[in-house]
């Protein structure tokens, strides 16, 4: 049923503006398409098979029985207790669907083949697609008084978010990080999905404070492309040692990319308060990370930043091994000679 | 006679009892070849276990040929086994081993970054094969991504070789040849096995994160240098 979703978003967003959020409220809407890209991704029921259901059923037959057996049990005990008997009665009821709508839950999330075919919808894409979604993340569209659209997909993300594990194990050989206490590989895809998930998270809790209309899915989408831009930066900095350049591609790169994911997020944001906490916030961070990947895991700044922190040897820290004179006595040598360098 | 032949050939993979042309068969020939054939296959309990796993290796070693000669074949899917990538990515990480900061027990690729990077990539690319509509069941997945590190591993090994040799700029070179065409043997025999079982208009979609991967490993082995 979600196979719809790429056309159908722009010609129910035509309609009359703020209207595609609640095409799935109206209830004599005509159009039968389920839109994917305006769909809260919570209700994933349209692709559940009808085993599930079945076993849905079920269970709630038994719980029905369940309160109906309570029932004959109590109905002794309600003749002298009256109301209190009921209210425990209502009480247990309500304990007992919360607990079976709990296992029912996990016993989804356990199924990995469930999950899977729960997942599908969101890798539904085209190589083309890809290719002007990564193409359009870097072109922001000046279109502030009507919800702009947002492709919820998740296979363009995840691949940006690996790449940029790539990149950033990449950053971390050639500048001679050692991290102790993890490996490499740990602290990268920790870093990305951290920041990947973490944010998009943050970012729509602010949305939900303020009442923007954006989906977590569309939000995930959303920062997942803003990545691109990170990704081209820090491919093409790690390698070419300017920092010079790198400011210029921040500013250039990193600004397109956090422009556009901004674009997108006022056109889904109504006042003025609400505009400028929700895309202020997410500015600052997306170029914070940045500048923190890059600077973080870079040749030169390396022993400048060990000498500052060199006293206090946290357990989680960068130490540049390709300098000689780091010790905790030649801190202060260091700490001028880096400061002279630059 | 004919009939007969053709009942018996889809046991032609199976058996190697050959009837020659000349010599007239009759009766039901096709159920006795299958019946002692199975016989002979459930009777491994008393072989010597020299046998055994003598027998295990040369499977093992026929797939590395498919990997080396990537044609098509289904033989890396159909039977598919993790003993092969489990020797190689345990080769690989113990060539690996011994990276240049290896005094303050730090640095160079560890052994366990190496399995885990090899394993968990491969889950990740199966899953997203399977996400985007793939036909290729997980194991055997795992299987062809796994044997398909192989020329990566050779290539190691090379390095590791030239590597005594000096490290200077001819030897940097050598070993940038000699990965980059390893990477790209890799990536080419794994996208033969898989690209099959997968929508033709998603290729460049799978094939996407299998370069990451190998590229990944690729450039852990060009980078590697070992302590003084």
């Amino acid at each position: 049923a979600g196979k719809m979703s790429a056309g159908s978003g722009g010609r129910n967003t035509n309609t009359e503006p703020w209207g595609s959020f609640d095409d799935n409220l109206i209830p004599g809407s005509s159009s039968a398409v389920i839109d994917m890209e305006n769909m809260d991704d919570t209700s994933g029921s349209s692709f559940e098979d009808m085993g599930e259901m079945h076993q849905r059923m079920k269970e709630e037959e038994e719980v029905a029985a369940e309160a109906a057996a309570t029932e004959d049990d109590t109905v002794d005990d309600g003749e002298f207790l009256g109301m209190k008997g009921l209210k425990g009665q209502l009480g247990r009821q309500v304990a007992d669907e919360v607990w079976q709508a709990g296992k029912r839950q996990a016993s989804r999330a356990f199924n990995l083949y469930a999950n899977i075919d729960i997942l599908r919808p969101y890798f539904d894409v085209e190589p083309v697609q890809v290719r002007s979604r990564l193409i359009e993340s870097m072109i922001p569209i000046r279109m502030i008084n009507f919800p702009q659209k947002i492709a919820g997909e998740l296979y363009g993300p995840l691949m940006l978010v690996f790449t940029l594990v790539a990149i950033l194990l990449h950053g971390m050989k050639t500048s001679g990080t050692v991290i102790r206490e993890g490996t490499l590989m740990g602290t990268a895809i920790g870093t990305c999905f951290g920041y990947w998930l973490g944010v998009s998270s943050f970012i729509y809790f602010l949305a939900y404070l303020v009442n923007a209309q954006i989906t977590m899915l569309q939000m995930l989408s959303l920062l997942g492309y803003g990545l691109f831009g990170h990704c081209a930066v820090l491919l093409i900095t790690y390698n070419i040692h300017f920092h010079f350049l790198f400011y210029i591609l921040w500013l250039l790169v990193g600004g397109l990319s956090t422009l556009r994911m901004v674009a997108a997020l006022l056109s889904r944001t109504v006042g003025q308060t609400p505009r400028v906490l929700l895309c202020g916030t997410l500015s600052v961070l997306h170029m914070l990370f940045l500048l923190y990947l890059h600077f973080a895991y870079h040749k030169i700044v390396e022993g400048l930043l060990d000498t500052l922190e060199g006293p206090n040897m946290a357990p989680m820290q960068r130490v540049a091994r390709n300098v000689p004179e780091l010790t905790l006595n030649a801190t202060m040598g260091t700490l001028g000679a880096s400061l002279k360098v630059h | 006679m004919a009939a007969a032949e053709e009942a018996s050939r889809p046991f032609a993979g199976l058996s190697d009892v050959s009837i020659s042309e000349d010599i007239p068969v009759e009766g039901d020939i096709s159920v006795p070849v299958g019946s002692t054939r199975r016989d002979d296959e459930f009777s491994t309990l008393d072989e010597p276990v020299k046998e055994t796993i003598l027998r295990d290796l040369r499977a093992v070693g026929t797939k590395f040929v498919h990997v080396l000669y990537p044609k098509r074949s289904s033989a890396l899917l159909r039977d598919w086994d993790l003993w092969g990538p489990l020797l190689l990515c345990v080769t690989l990480a113990l060539l690996l081993q011994g990276g240049a900061a290896e005094g303050d027990d730090q640095g160079g690729p560890q052994f366990a970054e190496v399995f885990v990077i090899v394993w968990f990539g491969s889950i990740v690319i199966t899953l997203n094969s399977k996400l985007l509509g793939g036909t290729i069941s997980f194991f055997q997945s795992l299987c062809v991504l796994g044997y398909c590190i192989m020329p990566l591993t050779v290539a190691m090994a090379v390095c590791r070789i030239v590597l005594i040799g000096g490290s200077g700029k001819v030897s940097f070179a050598v070993r940038l040849a000699v990965v980059t065409a390893s990477f790209g043997w890799s990536t080419f025999a794994s996208t033969a096995f898989l690209a099959d079982s997968q929508p033709p208009n998603r290729k460049a979609l799978v094939v996407y994160p299998v370069f990451l991967f190998y590229f990944v490993i690729g450039w852990m082995i060009l980078t590697f240098s070992p302590s003084q």
